[in-house]
Formats: C-alpha cells, sequence, structure tokens
C-alpha cells in the first residue's frame, strides 16, 4: 500500500507492504542509513527515532502506522555543517567507541533535552534506559548530555 | 532479519468503524495499538493474524478522568500518560509505582494500557494493578457493551474474554474511602519483565481494612489474584504481622515455573516478601503516613 511520512521535514511515498518496518522504511527509501538496525526486539535502542518529537523503537513499529507523522532520525541533528549540542557533547565527553548505539543514544537524549533542559544524571540514566552501549559504560554518555545541557541553543559548532 | 507475515492492514477512523472492520475480518484479526507486544509476537510467527486494525487514531479512547465514583481510562492510554497522570497519582499511587519499571521510557511512550491487559501475558504489570484494585473493563461490540471484572476477563495464558468483533474500550476503577495501593517488583535488570512483582489495594476505614485487593505478577500461567489473602485481611487492622501472614499466603497460592529468572522455591519467597512490601506501603499510603 501507498505510504507517505515525513521524515526529516520532506514527504516520502512508496509502495509497501503493511509488514514492513519503519526502521527497513527509513534506511531503504530515503537512504537514511545513519538509523541503526540492532537487536530487532525493542531491547537495544539503536533504531530509535523521533515520531512528533517522542522517541520510539523504529523495529517494532510498522512503517505504515506512521502515514500523518512526522519522523526526525539522526540526519536532521546537523543542521548546514553546525552539530547538534547534543552531537558536540558526545564527541567532547568522547561518549562513543564503535558508534552502533550512538543514533539511538543522541535521538533519546536530544528528546529528553527537549522536554527538560537540565536534567540531573538519575533522570539521564532512566532516560537512556532503553538503550544499550556495550563500550562505554554510559558514563561517558551522561557526561555527553550534560555538556549539551550545558551548552544548549545557539551554540552549534562547526563541523 | 524478523519480519512479520504477511497481513492485510485498516486503520479505523471511529471506533464504530473499528468494529466493523473487526467484525468483518472475524477470528484472523487483531488490533494493534502500540504494537509492543503484538509486533514481537508476529515477528516470532508466535501471533499470525491476517488483518490488522489500527485504533491508534482513535483519540476518544486516549483519555484518564474522573467521573463520579469511578476513575476512567481509555483503552489507548498509553504508559506514558499512565506514569505522568497526577490524578492517577493520587487516586492510585499504584499506577506510578508499577508505569517506573515497565519496559523502559521508549517502549512507554507506544505501549498502551488496553493493549498490556489484551496481552494477557502473566508477568506484565498492569493486570496485577487493575486486579488489585478491582477493576472493570468495557468490551464494546457491535451490538453494545458489557463491563468484566478482572477474573472474567482472564480465561487464560495470553486469553482473555475480548471475543471476535470486539475492542476493550475502558477500565473503570472505583472511588472509595481510605484507598492505599502500592507495587512491588524484582527484575535482573533495567526494563526487564519481572522475576515476581505484587500489587496491593487497601481500603481502610477507622482503622479497619474493609476491603483488600492483592495480585502477582510473573509467578503462574495468568495473573495471580490472590483471593485468599483479601479475605485474610478484611476486617482487620493494618500491621506487620498480618502483612507476613498475607505474605505467606502469596507464597503458597501462586505457582511458578523455573526459568532463566530463578526456580520455583526462590521465586514463591520473592512473591512473599514483595507482598508483604506493597501491603505496607498501600498501608501507610491509605493512612497518609507515606508522600
Amino acid at each position: 500500500m501507498q505510504v507517505t511520512i515525513n521524515i526529516n521535514g520532506e514527504q516520502v511515498s512508496r509502495d509497501v507492504e503493511p509488514r514492513q518496518l519503519l526502521v527497513h522504511f527509513i534506511r531503504d527509501t530515503p537512504g537514511l542509513t545513519g538509523t541503526h538496525w540492532g537487536c530487532d526486539t525493542s531491547n537495544c535502542g539503536a533504531c530509535v527515532v523521533l515520531m512528533d518529537g517522542r522517541p520510539v523503537k523504529s523495529c517494532t513499529t510498522l512503517a505504515v502506522m506512521c502515514e500523518g507523522h512526522e519522523i526526525r532520525t539522526v540526519e536532521s541533528l546537523e543542521v548546514d555543517g553546525r552539530l547538534d549540542p547534543i552531537q558536540q557533547g558526545f564527541h567532547e565527553t568522547h561518549a562513543l567507541q564503535c558508534g552502533f548505539c550512538t543514533p539511538g543514544m543522541l535521538m533519546t537524549t536530544r528528546a529528553l533535552l527537549d522536554e527538560n533542559p537540565n536534567p540531573t544524571d538519575e533522570e539521564i540514566r532512566v532516560a537512556i534506559s532503553g538503550s544499550i552501549c556495550r563500550c562505554t559504560g554510559y558514563k561517558n554518555i551522561v557526561a555527553a548530555v550534560q555538556w549539551a545541557a550545558e551548552h544548549q541553543a545557539g551554540t552549534r559548532q562547526e563541523v | 532479519m524478523q519480519t512479520p507475515a504477511s497481513f492485510e492492514y485498516e486503520r479505523a477512523t471511529s471506533v464504530e468503524g473499528a468494529l466493523d472492520a473487526l467484525q468483518r475480518a472475524g477470528s484472523e484479526a487483531r488490533v494493534i495499538a502500540g504494537g509492543h507486544s503484538l509486533i514481537p509476537m508476529m515477528k516470532l510467527r508466535l501471533a499470525n493474524p491476517e488483518h490488522l486494525v489500527d485504533i491508534n487514531d482513535l483519540h476518544e479512547l486516549s483519555y484518564i478522568r474522573e467521573e463520579g465514583s469511578e476513575v476512567r481510562i481509555g483503552a489507548l492510554t498509553r504508559h506514558v500518560d499512565l506514569l505522568e497522570s497526577d490524578l492517577l497519582a493520587t487516586r492510585f499511587p499504584v499506577f506510578r509505582d508499577a508505569e517506573r519499571v515497565i519496559a523502559d521510557p521508549v517502549v512507554r511512550n507506544r505501549g498502551t494500557i488496553g493493549g498490556s491487559l489484551c496481552q494477557a501475558d502473566a508477568a506484565e504489570d498492569l493486570s496485577a494493578v487493575c486486579s488489585a484494585l478491582k477493576a472493570q473493563v468495557v468490551i464494546r461490540g457491535r451490538e453494545g457493551e458489557r463491563a468484566v471484572g478482572l477474573d472474567d476477563f482472564y480465561i487464560g495464558p495470553f486469553t482473555t474474554a475480548v471475543g471476535d468483533g470486539e475492542l476493550l474500550t475502558e477500565i473503570r476503577l472505583g472511588l472509595r474511602p481510605g484507598a492505599g495501593s502500592a507495587h512491588e517488583k524484582v527484575e535482573r535488570r533495567a526494563g526487564d519483565w519481572a522475576v515476581a512483582a505484587a500489587s496491593a489495594a487497601l481500603w481502610i476505614e477507622n482503622g479497619t481494612i474493609a476491603d483488600a485487593g492483592v495480585a502477582l505478577s510473573a509467578v503462574g500461567p495468568t495473573t495471580v489474584h490472590l483471593a485468599r489473602a483479601e479475605e485474610l485481611l478484611r476486617g482487620k487492622a493494618p500491621g506487620e504481622e498480618l502483612f507476613a501472614e498475607a505474605g505467606a499466603i502469596a507464597s503458597e497460592d501462586c505457582a511458578p515455573l523455573p526459568d532463566g529468572r530463578g526456580p520455583v522455591d526462590y521465586k514463591r519467597h520473592l512473591a512473599g516478601v514483595l507482598t508483604k512490601r506493597a501491603l505496607r506501603r498501600a498501608a501507610a499510603r491509605a493512612q497518609h503516613q507515606e508522600a
């Protein structure tokens, strides 16, 4: 069936089977492979994107369910060569090693900061509890979110 | 790659439309809301519906409101909204206790109370919460609607009283004086299913337990309703010894299976301890001894 989804502000249309998962629609149709396809069981959080501003696991959402909704992926964070503060925070505090979980971590924590600009470490840990990182031990990810909280709005950095 | 088998998809725009679609598709149809139980089941071929009716646009089924002597919750209300509801936190704090430990915040953005109850997974938390609160659930079909208690709602593992062509639309919670409630859960890691969990509700009037509700998750083929413990509690003054006795009944009356989350004796012990703790907190809340 024909599906049209607003992804990062652009209308993306494709004829898909109803069983196609959102993660595959995002990666295959506009070719936005920044959203990672991880555990496929809604446990790992690598596939998290924002749906109408709220983080959701795109491996457990059907593409057809997203018609009429706004999806934001990790590709939307950098604008005109300037990184979002959350991306810069990950860079500054070394909050990634292999980078597989990073797209989901970035979108989850971007949504956290949109709702709660000054989270406590505990609030950050709760927010990312649906995302698994095998490299960092999470400590630097928490530091990255705190870095971003301290350097919010208007501080996009040149890449 | 895990992908569900093929199915027909239909997005409902009204409750009546959803009921019509369910009626047409018959026994091979399933309702999809958050999809965080159903889609994983479909990927594993544990569920193979030929027709999905998407009810996510039925915003009229998403609400938490007080009406007369009841709190009513629409079936499409998402976990995040149950967690953040001040009305529920005031009236039935057991919801906030449970929602803090159901899956993770991202899953809670999608999953719904109706989906959780209809999944009828014995390890699911809200079934125990609703059982302890003696909820009535409203099931609507094209011929009309009926309200049933949780004991009649759960027919067996993963099986409910919602028939072909029917939709769970609302959860009703009676408001009675002196209410206090709490949920206690032990899980292996953040976001996991319970090893065991206990929900307790007490209605305390003039220092006496007028009524009690106690139910367990993950330690039986379905949610375990502890009728014998409730009988024990009714008419008595709340206290540590009484709660310990209720915990002992919980250990006896549950029916856990050994698995990766632990052996039977451990789970029985846990069911007893969590029942005692949930009762203790429910009583403190009923008597305003705890925020």
